[in-house]
């Protein structure tokens, strides 16, 4: 059983378990129709992608590993997902400030992962590209809205960028597992990608007519498990069903 | 392409065409393209199935229905879920694609045409109930991930628009 490859798939595909699930919230709350109906469908893509990444983890591990026992049975240090993507709603502009922070990233790391040495990454990488693409434009679309938009929703979207721009230093952060998975030609190099990240961010940021946060100052720990309060209360609804009645399933 | 790339059977190719889209009924999962390979082993029949997007949800009631029609007939069958290639909309059949506007949702246009309608530059989606072109963008997400929503400002009737996927 490769570990290292184990937790470096939990690195990647817990980002879109937990934004999914925070995406979900929305559901039926969002600000329009249309807007309710995208953030949706968004988050069915990302849950699309993690099953498949559980389901290859789960082969890995092999014994009574499903891609459900991964998804709902783990405790909170296990789940390795970013801090940024746990992050609750609040307004719109943090949920579409938060996605696109997102978005650009994970854009990058999928276009990276695509020429992993690792047939079963590569081929999840390249059809979630495709998804991911259609996600960055939606976020990016809303930056500018907002930003270029009237002086509240300018207000409003530069309030959450700033609030929420301390965690993304951390997608850059390499754990032991990336590392490793970076040596074996399986990983991507996040380290690699942090100035495209700035550049394309910076670039949409300005055309928003939106100023681009200066902080020296950045949270992490995500990466390796350690979480923010919200997490407990993302995984209590995200585990009830499996905790209240094991092994039930649709 | 989709000919190309696919393993049927030709016995198996009847069976599988009585299966459709659960989302859209008119459309069977041969015109969608998503059936990459069929054959009889052992006497059981292996279908590899590719999902259009990653979180379709009528993946699993295709997975299902595959089942049950082959069962009819006789068959086990053992479906696996694959991911590459990836699915493109170029593997909808020209029959599907009529079956779609027939059923009142928009056909994909090519990748470079599909951006500057999907990014409202251009009227380039054709009303699948009036014919007009004079159509405009609703929303990017329309009523399933694949889709994307429309209005028809001549007929003013609203419809889906299935989003080139490359």
């Amino acid at each position: 059983m490769n570990n290292n490859l184990i937790q470096y798939i939990y690195g990647i595909a817990d980002n879109s378990l937990i934004l999914g699930q925070r995406l979900g919230e929305l559901c039926g709350h969002g600000p329009s129709l249309e807007t309710d109906i995208a953030m949706t469908n968004i988050s069915l893509d990302l849950f699309g992608q993690v099953r498949s990444y559980y389901q290859y983890a789960a082969q890995l591990i092999g014994g009574d590993a499903t891609e459900d026992t991964i998804a709902f049975l783990r405790k909170e240090r296990e789940y390795k997902n970013v801090l940024l993507v746990e992050q609750p709603n609040q307004d719109f502009a943090y949920s579409i400030a938060r996605q696109f922070l997102f978005d650009v990233y994970h854009l990058l790391v999928l276009q990276e992962l695509h020429n992993s040495k690792d047939e079963t990454l590569s081929a999840i990488a390249k059809k979630s590209i495709k998804e991911v693409s259609y996600h960055t434009r939606f976020s990016s679309d809303w930056i500018r809205r907002l930003g270029d938009g009237t002086e509240e929703s300018h207000n409003r979207i530069q309030t959450a960028i700033n609030d929420l721009w301390i965690f993304t230093d951390e997608l850059f952060h390499q754990t032991d597992a990336d590392k490793a998975m970076v040596f074996e030609g399986i990983g991507a190099d996040v380290t690699l990608l942090k100035s495209n990240y700035f550049k394309k961010v910076n670039e949409i940021l300005e055309e928003s007519t939106l100023e681009i946060p200066t902080i020296e100052y950045f949270q992490k720990g995500g990466k390796q498990g350690i979480h923010s309060e919200h997490m407990g209360y993302i995984l209590t609804e995200l585990q009830f069903m499996q905790r209240a009645y094991p092994n039930m399933t649709w | 392409m989709t000919e190309e790339l696919t393993h049927i059977d030709q016995n198996l190719f009847e069976i599988l065409e009585t299966v459709s889209d659960p989302e859209i009924p008119v459309l069977s999962i041969m015109e969608m393209g998503v059936v990459r390979s069929a054959k009889v082993i052992n006497d059981n029949v292996e279908v590899q199935i590719t999902p259009t997007y990653s979180g379709c949800p009528a993946m699993d009631v295709i997975a299902d229905d595959i089942k049950l029609a082959f069962k009819q007939k006789g068959y086990e069958a053992k479906i696996e879920l694959i991911l590459s290639p990836a699915w493109t909309t170029d593997w909808i059949t020209p029959k599907g694609r009529l079956a779609l506007e027939k059923y009142g949702i928009a056909s994909p246009l090519s990748e470079s045409a599909d951006k500057e309608a999907l990014l409202g530059n251009k009227k380039l989606v054709k009303c699948p109930q009036c014919g007009s072109f004079n159509t405009k963008l609703v929303s990017q997400f329309g009523s399933t991930a694949c889709k994307a929503f429309f209005q028809c400002e001549d007929c003013l009737e609203p419809f889906d628009y299935f989003k080139c996927l490359k």
